[in-house]
């Protein structure tokens, strides 16, 4: 295999990987300060198109990029008042959010289907392959890898994050203490939708300059995923990312290298199905639910 | 002399309710001072309102000569007013270490914190390991983090809600000393509790609180446990009728070499248990919470059979295989813990909540039809005669106060004539007169010849009630012993984690505890 091709495999690899890394760091924070946000997948619709639409409009992909942030955040407001605010049940809000966000998205995205945008691709080319694959990314895949460092020092080192942790392993108690429980969770959702919006737009500016229904074809779902097969640690999910980044590309090259003794459709289904196995592996495993934050998905309720 | 602590007419209410009217009384520095009074009496509210979780509707609080408003947590622990809170405000996945920073307002950094938790530590001759995480302490240490994080920011006046409740004798007498050691520093202490005979060892001064006011003030040292008792509940105190003490019929319930897994994530394994109980005999189990009893309720009851193992036997016949239903078929009543959600279904009426457990024994149910006008005589026939204060049958369970509904889900039980009675805590959260039913209710259970098994963590409940005795540690079950020759020291060894099997090191304990 020339060096040219590992290469290009690499860069795809990360290209693959780094929207759900950047998702599912943005879940992990939500998930680890007591909500669960199903809508993840929503949310990277609305930013796809949203980053979309204005990097196609101002001809600046940056700004697409800020747009996609603030506009994922604005969605996650709504499930955040939902669910915190008038204490809806949380799966049955995500999941609504995420109906709502393919529908909005589509919507939205009508009069872009078709058309290319410039792209936030690499800054820098090289002709140097080795160059290329440290140097030659999306801004956004070092951003994936530098958010992960800080999630986890924000996390495990950081006073605020020591808190945010405490709120979502008991609610309760942080209240007696005297910490706003709902105003740090309002908090980790809205990051959580920046995050998602965020790794939206990497498919509408980056992989695909283009908008298209459905873009993030349910990889949202495999950011979900990725929480728990990660047990809420950030450097893991930097690892099942990558390892998710390799099956999709496998699929890819698998294509295009004209391999066929499997159906294509079950090497596209891959992912997904890996998705399904990891669950059901942890959900087994004795210890699996241990380092889940225990008041995951419970509503709070001030009584006291 | 300024007094630390003075409060004045507060009053507080809520929808319905009012839950403090026209409280004042005062703490002098130095002083240990209890609040008394039952349930449902407007202790915690009244110490919420100083911890400044709540706020009062009318009256003031003065602080040190001034007076104050504290609105916030975070005000009154920069007052000097620390707080042990009765169910711990701590964080199971977290290490020691961090659950003492989230309780401060400005820790310092790590290592200084960690000096400063280890100084607090030798200062009061407490031992506690920072790193270790919290689910992997017992409940003695989960109240020492509590207390160190009070301690460490220097409290003026100290507020323990119910602090004994969940400590082994032995560890209530090391608290006693830390407590007497805090107060000889000047610092104040409000001490919410309703053991009457350790606020007669500790107290200096005692308010009584009954119906959210202040219904006197004395000196515990004078006063009798009666006395105050009956001062609590604002009437004279009914003894229990006693127990036909050694009459026992044949060998009733037998369990052997009973083992399971704990519930996840933190649960406790049940470790080769074997008891026996005879025909009017009530067996207790002791312990502190955690230490497997929810384990062995659900085990016993049917509802956990997976990876069960031992036999269980009624009158001979062996029950571990069969289900819920037919255990219950079999003469076997089981009543958990929780009232609320376990036991009763709040949202459903008294008599819907006759069916959950008695519609096999009542025959309430039939070719899979309800017989709900059975149901609904049936659950008339146990508010008549458990006197439960309830609108009729077809009030609904979340309704009753806590002490009613307990006495409700009891009758529901007893009534059904069961073989054996399997209960968890029947008092616990019931005030006097409901728990002075409750326990009569069980005694004549026995009489007429049924098998009882008590889990409790109320020693003195155990101590009343029953004729033997054992105690559960980590999943195992000590030796039975009989009540009436036992020593406190012994059961609280054994509590702590000393297993009956080197009596020898028990024994040597005990005596450098009688010694120290």
């Amino acid at each position: 295999m020339s060096v040219q091709l590992t290469v290009a495999i690499m860069m795809t690899i990360a290209g693959a990987a780094t929207p759900l890394l950047i998702a599912a760091l943005g879940e992990l924070v939500v998930e680890k300060s007591g909500v669960l946000n199903l809508g993840v997948e929503g949310m990277m619709l609305i930013g796809a198109v949203a980053g979309f639409a204005v990097a196609y409009s101002t001809g600046v992909p940056t700004l697409g990029a800020i747009a996609a942030l603030i506009a994922g955040a604005l969605v996650s407001s709504v499930f955040a008042f939902l669910t915190l605010s008038l204490m809806a049940n949380q799966v049955a809000t995500g999941l609504a959010l995420t109906i709502f966000g393919t529908g909005v998205s589509a919507l939205i995205g009508a009069p872009f289907v078709g058309i290319t945008t410039s792209t936030l691709g690499p800054l820098f080319a090289f002709d140097n392959p080795l160059l290329r694959l440290l140097f030659g990314h999306s801004p956004l895949v070092y951003l994936g890898i530098a958010l992960t460092i800080a999630v986890w020092w924000f996390l495990k080192h950081s006073r605020p994050g020591l808190i945010l942790r405490a709120v979502g392993e008991s609610d309760d108690a942080a209240h007696a203490i005297g910490y706003p429980v709902l105003r740090i969770r309002y908090l980790a959702v809205l990051f959580g939708g920046a995050m998602a919006g965020l790794a939206g737009c990497y498919y509408s500016l980056v992989l695909t300059p283009m908008w298209a229904e459905r873009l993030t074809a349910g990889r949202g779902w495999i950011a979900i995923a990725l929480v728990v097969f990660a047990s809420w640690k950030p450097g893991r999910v930097l690892l099942g990312a990558y390892l998710f980044g390799l099956v999709i590309t496998m699929e890819l090259q698998a294509k295009a290298a004209g391999f066929n003794m499997f159906a294509p459709e079950f090497l596209a289904a891959l992912p997904y199905l890996a998705t399904v196995a990891v669950l059901a592996i942890i959900s087994f495993a004795p210890q699996g639910g241990a380092n889940a934050p225990a008041c995951l998905a419970k509503p709070f309720r001030a009584t006291a | 002399m300024t007094l630390r602590l003075e409060l004045n007419g507060i009053t507080k209410r809520f929808p319905g309710v009012i839950a403090n009217e026209n409280v004042s009384f005062a703490v002098a520095p130095g002083e240990i001072h209890a609040l008394l009074g039952e349930n449902g009496a407007g202790k915690s509210t009244l110490v919420k309102i100083i911890y400044g979780v709540q706020r009062a509707d009318e009256g003031t609080i003065a602080f040190d000569g001034r007076k104050v408003e504290i609105a916030s947590p975070h005000a009154a622990r920069s007052l000097g007013i620390g707080m042990v809170f009765q169910h711990f405000s701590l964080f199971e996945a977290m290490t020691v270490l961090e659950n003492i920073a989230l309780g401060m307002d400005n820790p310092p950094p790590r290592r200084e914190l960690e000096e400063k938790i280890r100084h607090v530590l030798n200062t009061y001759g407490l031992s506690l390991d920072p790193h270790r995480d919290v689910h992997t302490l017992s409940v003695g240490e989960r109240q020492r983090i509590e207390i160190v994080r009070a301690l460490i920011q220097n409290p003026k006046l100290l507020i323990m809600d119910e602090p004994t409740s969940v400590l082994t004798p032995q560890e209530v007498d090391r608290l006693f000393d830390t407590l007497r050691q805090l107060k000889a520093e000047g610092c104040s202490i409000l001490y919410i509790s309703h053991k009457l005979h350790e606020i007669k060892a500790l107290c200096d001064t005692a308010t009584v609180l009954r119906g959210g006011k202040v219904v006197a003030t004395c000196d515990p040292a004078e006063e009798t446990a009666r006395s105050m008792a009956e001062m609590m509940i604002g009437g004279s105190l009914k003894d229990l009728s006693p127990k036909n003490d050694g009459v026992y019929g044949e060998e009733r319930f037998a369990i052997s070499n009973l083992s399971a897994p704990g519930e996840p994530p933190f649960g406790v394994s049940l470790k080769d248990v074997s008891f026996a109980i005879r025909s009017g005999e009530i067996l207790g189990i002791a312990g502190v919470a955690g230490n497997g009893q929810n384990e062995l309720i659900s085990v016993l009851s049917g509802e956990r059979t997976d990876g069960v193992s031992g036999v269980i036997r009624l009158d001979g016949s062996d029950l571990s295989k069969l289900g819920v239903g037919a255990r219950r078929r079999a003469g076997l009543a089981a009543l958990p813990e929780e009232r609320n959600g376990h036991a009763a279904i709040g949202q459903m009426t008294l008599a819907e909540n006759t069916l959950l457990s008695a519609r096999g024994p009542k025959l309430l149910a039939g070719s899979g039809i309800l017989r709900t006008g059975k149901a609904h005589d049936y659950a008339r026939t146990v508010i008549e005669a458990f006197s439960v204060k309830a609108t009729g049958p077809k009030a609904k369970a979340g309704s009753l106060s806590g002490g009613n509904l307990q006495k409700f889900v009891v009758g529901r039980e007893i009534m059904t004539d069961p073989a054996v009675f399997i209960v968890s805590q029947p008092t616990w959260g019931v005030d006097a007169g409901a728990a002075g039913f409750i326990r009569q209710a069980m005694i004549d259970l026995a009489a007429k010849g049924a098998a009882i098994l008590l889990v409790s963590q109320d020693l003195d409940e155990l101590l009343e009630l029953c004729d033997r005795l054992a105690v559960i540690n980590a999943g195992k079950l000590s030796e039975t012993m009989d009540v009436k020759t036992v020593s406190i020291e012994k059961i609280g060894l054994l509590m702590g984690g000393v297993h009956g099997e080197d009596d020898a090191a028990a024994d040597a304990e005990m005596h450098r505890g009688k010694a120290a």
